[in-house]
């Protein structure tokens, strides 16, 4: 199995840190985007986010490995 | 026609319309058990996603996701925390782990552990607990199948009636189609389910402030505390929220269901290209939130939180609306309760029953007993549900604690070759004893932090300690280049 390039890991860890280890400084209701809380409009943002993330590390390892 | 008729009819309609699919999705396939229980690995990528997201949106995050954002709030928002984030991990993991199914002809997760570290006493200890955590899965899909019909149909018929309908047909379209059914009955289950949530998570918040937006603004200035963690809850700040995001993040997959699924996909471009697009589906959660919200509003003060969004929607909608939530719900319950049945059944049957005790059984032999146990267990899991009122919810949470366990098993024998089978061996023994004792002494959160995660934190240090004190594995099986 090959291992993940490192790119590859830098990418897929955006994800967690925004959604997952900031949480103290997104966890508040103000200000409102789009009349939703901000907390709640943040985690929507980067469920679309995440997807765009796992679309740049599938690019970085078939790039890899088409090589 | 009476409200409760129309409801009924549409529930009825619903119900047997989705298992008739289910029964004719085997109908063109012989059924040995490799087509049984993996499809013969030839699902595409419509039927992949098709059984991702069904098995993954059950009654749970139906009933769950808003009755955590009407009794709890803030805290609610892990569910949208971590189902994206466990995408990122499946994305990893999962092709890898279809790369040794194909080339060892692994059907499920024990078959997994059994070619990565050589032991039958392993894989069986891997097969009991994940039989041990999916039961309290079957069990709520059935309680909550009960709990939506009832107040669905103006409680015309009763949940017991309606979980031994529901039973009856899931065991039924298992028993003939196996993971085929699962699949195809998710069709109809995942278009009534994303429509409902769009309509009911718009409308509610419509019909009683004028907009999502201004009961968002109304719900801030009468219970600002609600919207942030820790919510309504005393204990469920930000080091919870962490540790039960990454603690389910790595759990997700590591349900045998979910990893037994890997297996049913043709490639593992099929698996990769999913895993990119599923995080977007959890967009129609975010409706079930709005419902759960707006509830806490309208109708404060119930003691159930999951019959919030129900009782709502009784409240304001028309008959048809409820008989298509209904329906939809009962779907909801018995695709996932279907796939808890025939992975429980394979796995007692495949990695327990024959390597211990029937050695010399062959695959058409292990298939039959593997269905005649979808009956078996179809009936007592009825019957506990039906006689029992047990808190199923701590239950699931030891599920889930107790299948993320797998993990470093899983993860370290792809990616590192010093992992041993004693390691794995006693840091899974290690890790669900932890979370076992933590969470059954209502220790959870311990310190604030989710115990599943710190029992799979021991898990991995023993793991990593005794496999250095221990030889590398003999033989070691690992998938060579990815195939693309």
């Amino acid at each position: 199995m090959n291992r993940p390039s490192l790119p590859a890991v830098v990418v897929a860890l955006i994800p967690f840190c925004a959604i997952c280890f900031s949480v103290s400084v997104w966890d508040r209701i103000y200000p409102m985007v789009l009349g939703l809380p901000f907390n709640f409009f943040w985690l929507l943002a980067w469920i679309v986010l995440t997807s765009v993330c796992l679309w740049i590390v599938y690019r970085i390892e078939s790039g890899r490995n088409s090589e | 026609m009476s409200p409760s008729a129309i409801a009924l009819t549409l529930i009825f309609v619903i119900v047997a319309c989705g298992s008739a699919l289910g029964f004719y999705a085997g109908t063109r396939h012989k059924m040995s058990l490799e087509q049984w229980t993996v499809g013969s690995r030839g699902f595409g990528p419509l039927l992949m996603w098709l059984l991702m997201a069904g098995e993954i949106y059950t009654t749970f995050s139906f009933l769950g996701a808003s009755g955590w954002a009407y009794s709890r709030g803030g805290p609610a928002l892990y569910i949208l925390g971590y189902l994206p984030l466990s995408y990122v991990i499946s994305f990893f993991i999962l092709p890898p782990v279809w790369e040794l199914g194909r080339q060892h002809g692994l059907q499920t997760q024990p078959d997994f552990f059994l070619a990565q570290y050589r032991n039958k006493y392993l894989a069986a200890l891997v097969a009991v607990v994940g039989v041990v955590c999916l039961i309290p899965y079957l069990l709520i899909q059935l309680i909550g199948l009960g709990i939506i019909v009832e107040i669905a149909s103006f409680d015309v018929i009763g949940r017991t009636q309606a979980m031994v309908i529901a039973v009856m047909l899931l065991s039924g379209f298992v028993f003939v189609s196996g993971i085929r059914a699962v699949a195809w009955v998710s069709v109809p289950k995942d278009i009534l389910m994303v429509l409902a949530s769009v309509t009911i998570g718009i409308a509610i918040p419509g019909i009683y402030f004028g907009g999502v937006g201004r009961m968002f603004s109304a719900l801030a200035r009468a219970h600002p505390t609600h919207l942030v963690m820790p919510g309504s809850t005393a204990n469920l700040g930000h080091s919870w929220y962490i540790s039960s995001v990454l603690l389910s993040a790595l759990g997700l997959s590591m349900w045998p269901q979910n990893f037994g699924a890997t297996f049913t996909a043709r490639s593992a471009e099929t698996i990769r290209r999913n895993c990119i697009v599923m995080p977007m589906y959890n967009l129609s959660l975010a409706f079930i939130f709005f419902a759960g919200f707006t509830a806490y509003l309208v109708i404060p003060g119930l003691a159930n939180g999951d019959l919030s969004m129900l009782t709502l929607v009784r409240k304001t909608f028309p008959a048809w609306m409820l008989g298509l939530l209904g329906g939809a719900g009962a779907l909801t319950a018995m695709v996932p309760a279907a796939v808890h049945i025939l992975t429980a059944s394979t796995l007692f049957s495949k990695n327990l029953w024959r390597p211990m005790f029937a050695p010399e059984m062959t695959d058409d032999q292990v298939a039959k007993l593997a269905r005649a146990v979808v009956v078996a267990l179809g009936l007592v899991s009825l019957i506990v549900a039906i006689y029992s009122s047990i808190t199923l919810v701590s239950l699931l949470l030891l599920g889930y604690a107790g299948v993320t366990q797998f993990f470093p098993g899983v993860v370290l024998g792809i990616f590192w070759k010093r992992v041993t089978m004693p390691g794995v061996f006693g840091g899974l023994i290690a890790g669900v004893a932890c979370a076992a004792v933590l969470i059954l002494s209502n220790h959870d959160p311990f310190q604030g932090i989710n115990a599943g995660f710190l029992a799979v934190c021991l898990n991995f240090a023993i793991v990593v300690l005794v496999s250095a004190a221990t030889r590398s594995r003999p033989g070691v099986l690992r998938p060579a280049a990815t195939g693309r």
